[in-house]
C-alpha cells in the first residue's frame, strides 16, 4: 500500500510540478548606462546566477562621437583639441601621443624646455587623473571621505592647469614642436612649493584612510586576479599589467621627450587584484611628484616650441615687425603645415595605460586616418572574465580599478 | 636629436628576422619612418601572427587599425600593432582585402582581438572568418552603413531627436541649415579645378546688354573744334627680331646691320605696306554714333 501510494505521488509531482521543484534559472540585468559606478555611459548586461556573475557584456559606443572620422576633415592643428575630449580625466596625457607622433612624422627637433614642460605638465595629469580615479574608486565601495580630500588636490590641479594654459580641463596646451605658451615662474615656484608641502599632506591623509582599512581591503583584495599570461593576452597597459607583476612602463621602456633623464621606480603588484592596481596608482602618484620636482630642478631657460615657422607660429611681437612672421602665421592658421607621407604608430603612457595613435599622412594638412588606441577598450574587453564567479556587488570595484573614461572607450 | 617621440629597440636585421620566421606569407617589409611594417599574405595571417608571437616574442597586440583606400582594388588596409615587452620593440603587420573577402581572425592568439575585430568591422566593413561574436560596438544599435569609409559623409544620413508628439526618439534624414564646407587650399592661379566663389560668369560669353560706356577721352563735346583724329601709328610697335628696337629708323638700321651676319633682316617695307591701311574706327564709338 505504501509504495503504491509513492508511486503515485510521483506520478502527480512529474505532472505537476509543486513550487519547491521549481527550477532556478539564471537571470540577466541591465546595469546603465546611466549609473552612477559606470564612470559614463557603460551599459552591462549581465547575466546572474544568484548574485554571482556568471556573464558580462559590456555595450559601449554610446558616446561615440566620430572623433576619427572629424579629425580626418580638420587640419593638424585644429584636430588636436579633440584629443582632449577623449578621455577628458587626463587631457594632456591624450595630446601627448598625438603631438609625439606629428613630430615623428615631420621629423621636428622639440627644444629642451619644452620636453622639459610636456614632461612636467603630464606628470601633472597624471596626479590630477589619479586623484580623480582614487577617490571614486573608495567610493564606490562604500567610503566617502578620502574622495572628498583628493578632489581638494585635483582642483589644486586643475587651478595650475588653467594658470598654465587659460583652461581647466580642456587645455589644448601642447602643439607640434612644443607647447603653446610659456609658463610663468610664479607658477613653477607654486606647484614646487605645493609637491612639497600641500600634496603630500593631503594625499597620505585620504589613502592613510582605507590603504590599510578592514572593509576597503574586504572589497578589493583578490577582486578580479589577472595573472601575467592574461594581461598580455588581453593588451593590459599600465597600472593594469603592471599590477599584473609586469614592470612595463613606456616611460622607462621607450623614453620620450626627457623621460630617459628622470629617476622613477615603477611600483608593480604582486597578485594582480583590485587592491594592487589601486596601490600601484598611489605610487605612482608619489613617482610623478617625484618626476616633476626634478623637472623643476633642471628645467632650462630656451624657446618653448620649435623655431621651425613652417611649423610653429611665429609670437604676436615678432608678427608685427616682421612681414614673413605675418605670412607664416596667416598660412599656419588657415592652411595648416603639411606633413610628409607615411604612417606611424606612436603609444605614450597616459595616466591609464598605453594611448597610441596611428596616424597616416597622404601628404596633405589633414591626417587620412588616425587611429586612436584607447587604453579602457581592452581592459573593458577583460571585464567578461575578470568578472566571471564574482558576487555582483564587485563590478564596482573592478570597474574602478580599471579605470575607465568613455569619452576615450567610446571616442 | 630628430624628433622626441618614443625610442625603442633597433630596427637593425628585423625584416630579415620576420621574413625567415613567416617564409612564403612575406609579401613586403618596409622600415619607414623608424618604425617596422611588414605586409603579408591575408590568409596565411594566423599562422604569420602565431609565429611573430611564439618564435619573435611579440606577445602583445595592442591595436588594430583599418584603413580606407578606395582607389585600390583591394581598398581596405588592416594594420595590426604588435608589441615585444621583453624585445621592446613594436611592429605593425598590414593585410588588405575588400568588402567581401574575410580576414582570419586572430582572436584564438590574443583575445583582445575580439573588440579590435568588431571595431574594424563596424567602421569599415571588413568581415573576420572565426570572430566568435562580429556584432557592432561603437555605433547605435540598428545602424547602417560603415562610417570611416572614405565614401560615407562626414554628417551621416540620420539624425535622431526626442519627439514630444510620439513621445520617443525619432530618427530623421539630416537636415543641415549649411552645407559642410571642405576648404582644400589650392591656389586659385595653380590650376585649381573649380569656379572661385564671384567668378561664376567669368567663363560665360558675355550677354547682349547696355553698350558699353565711352571713356572719358571718346565724348564728342558739342563745342569741341572740328580736328581730325589723329592717325595711329602706321606700324605696330614690335619688339620681335633684333632689328626692332623701337627707337626710330635710323637705330633699327643699325641693329640690321649688326645683326645681318647672322640673318638677313626682312623688308622693312612690307610690315609697313599691310600696316598702313586706315585705322578702323573705335568700336565704342559707333554704337552711340548711330543714335
Amino acid at each position: 500500500m505504501v509504495d503504491h501510494l509513492q508511486e503515485l505521488e510521483a506520478r502527480v509531482d512529474a505532472q505537476n510540478p509543486t513550487p519547491g521543484d521549481v527550477e532556478i534559472q539564471n537571470y540577466t540585468i541591465n546595469f546603465g548606462p546611466q549609473h552612477p559606478a559606470a564612470h559614463g555611459v557603460l551599459r552591462m548586461v549581465m547575466e546572474l546566477d544568484g548574485e554571482i556573475v556568471e556573464r558580462v557584456d559590456p555595450h559601449v559606443g554610446l558616446l561615440h562621437r566620430g572623433t576619427e572620422k572629424l579629425i580626418e576633415y580638420k587640419t593638424y592643428l585644429q584636430a588636436l583639441p579633440y584629443f582632449d575630449r577623449l578621455d577628458y580625466c587626463s587631457p594632456l596625457g591624450m595630446e601627448y601621443s598625438y603631438v609625439l607622433a606629428i613630430e615623428k612624422l615631420l621629423d621636428l627637433e622639440v627644444p629642451l624646455r619644452a620636453q622639459y614642460l610636456r614632461v612636467f605638465f603630464a606628470e601633472l595629469t597624471r596626479i590630477c587623473n589619479h586623484m580623480l580615479n582614487l577617490g571614486s574608486h573608495v567610493m564606490d565601495v562604500g567610503a566617502m571621505t578620502p574622495n572628498l580630500w583628493l578632489f581638494e588636490v585635483r582642483e589644486d590641479c586643475l587651478n595650475f592647469f588653467e594658470r598654465a594654459s587659460g583652461a581647466r580641463m580642456h587645455m589644448a596646451w601642447y602643439r607640434p614642436g612644443g607647447v603653446h605658451q610659456d609658463v610663468p615662474l610664479k607658477l613653477l615656484t607654486d606647484i614646487g612649493e605645493w609637491l612639497d608641502t600641500r600634496l603630500p599632506r593631503l594625499f597620505e591623509d585620504a589613502i592613510s584612510l582605507v590603504a590599510d582599512n578592514r572593509i576597503f581591503k574586504q572589497r578589493n583584495v583578490d577582486i578580479g586576479v589577472v595573472s601575467k599570461q592574461d594581461a598580455l593576452a588581453w593588451g593590459f597597459s599600465g597600472p593594469m599589467i603592471r599590477a599584473a607583476g609586469i614592470p612595463w612602463d613606456i616611460r622607462r621602456a621607450q623614453p620620450y621627450d626627457v623621460y630617459d633623464r628622470m629617476q622613477f621606480d615603477i611600483p608593480v603588484g604582486t597578485k594582480g587584484d583590485c587592491y594592487d592596481r589601486f596601490m600601484v596608482r598611489v605610487e605612482e602618484v608619489r613617482q610623478s611628484a617625484r618626476i616633476m620636482k626634478q623637472c623643476l630642478a633642471d628645467m632650462p631657460e630656451g624657446p618653448i616650441a620649435s623655431l621651425d615657422r613652417k611649423v610653429v607660429p611665429p609670437k604676436r611681437g615678432e608678427m608685427k615687425r616682421s612681414m614673413e612672421a605675418l605670412i607664416h602665421h596667416f598660412k599656419l592658421y588657415t592652411e595648416g603645415f603639411h606633413v610628409p607621407e607615411g604612417s606611424v604608430y606612436v603609444a605614450t603612457e597616459s595616466p591609464k595605460g598605453e594611448f597610441g595613435v596611428y596616424l597616416v599622412s597622404d601628404g596633405s594638412n589633414k591626417p587620412y586616418r588616425c587611429k586612436i588606441r584607447p587604453t579602457a577598450f581592452s581592459h573593458l574587453q577583460a571585464m567578461d572574465f575578470m568578472m566571471k564567479g564574482h558576487m555582483l556587488a564587485d563590478t564596482t570595484a573592478v570597474l574602478s580599478a580599471i579605470d575607465v573614461v568613455f569619452g576615450e572607450c567610446d571616442r | 636629436m630628430g624628433s622626441p617621440a618614443p625610442k625603442y629597440a633597433t630596427n637593425e636585421g628585423v625584416i630579415d628576422a620576420v621574413r625567415a620566421a613567416i617564409g612564403g606569407a612575406f609579401v613586403d617589409g618596409v622600415e619607414a619612418v623608424g618604425e617596422v611594417a611588414v605586409t603579408v599574405k591575408r590568409e596565411a595571417l594566423v599562422a604569420v601572427m602565431t609565429a611573430l608571437r611564439d618564435k619573435l616574442a611579440y606577445q602583445q597586440l595592442m591595436e588594430i587599425a583599418g584603413v580606407d583606400w578606395p582607389e585600390n582594388p583591394e581598398r581596405f588596409e588592416v594594420v595590426y600593432c604588435l608589441l615585444s615587452v621583453t624585445k621592446n620593440h613594436r611592429i605593425r603587420v598590414h593585410v588588405w582585402t575588400d568588402e567581401e573577402k574575410p580576414v582570419p581572425s586572430v582572436t584564438g592568439i590574443w583575445p583582445v582581438a575580439g573588440w579590435l575585430e568588431r571595431e574594424v568591422y563596424d567602421m569599415y566593413g571588413v568581415l573576420f572568418s572565426g570572430n566568435p561574436d562580429l556584432r557592432r560596438i561603437l555605433t547605435d544599435y540598428g545602424f547602417r552603413g560603415h562610417p570611416q569609409r572614405k565614401d560615407f559623409p562626414l554628417t551621416g544620413f540620420v539624425e535622431l531627436r526626442y519627439s514630444e508628439e510620439a513621445k520617443r526618439v525619432v530618427y530623421e534624414p539630416v537636415q543641415l541649415a549649411q552645407d559642410f564646407r571642405s576648404f582644400d587650399f589650392m591656389s586659385p592661379w595653380e590650376g585649381a579645378e573649380y569656379v572661385l566663389p564671384g567668378d561664376e560668369k567669368a567663363k560665360l560669353p558675355e550677354a547682349k546688354g547696355a553698350p558699353t560706356p565711352l571713356k572719358a577721352d571718346e565724348i564728342k563735346k558739342a563745342d569741341a573744334p572740328k580736328t581730325e583724329a589723329k592717325a595711329p601709328p602706321p606700324t605696330p610697335k614690335v619688339t620681335e627680331k633684333k632689328e626692332d628696337t623701337g627707337a626710330g629708323e635710323p637705330a633699327n638700321k643699325e641693329a640690321a646691320k649688326k645683326s645681318a651676319g647672322a640673318k638677313k633682316a626682312p623688308p622693312k617695307a612690307k610690315t609697313a605696306s599691310t600696316a598702313s591701311k586706315p585705322a578702323t574706327k573705335k568700336p565704342g564709338a559707333t554704337p552711340r554714333g548711330k543714335k
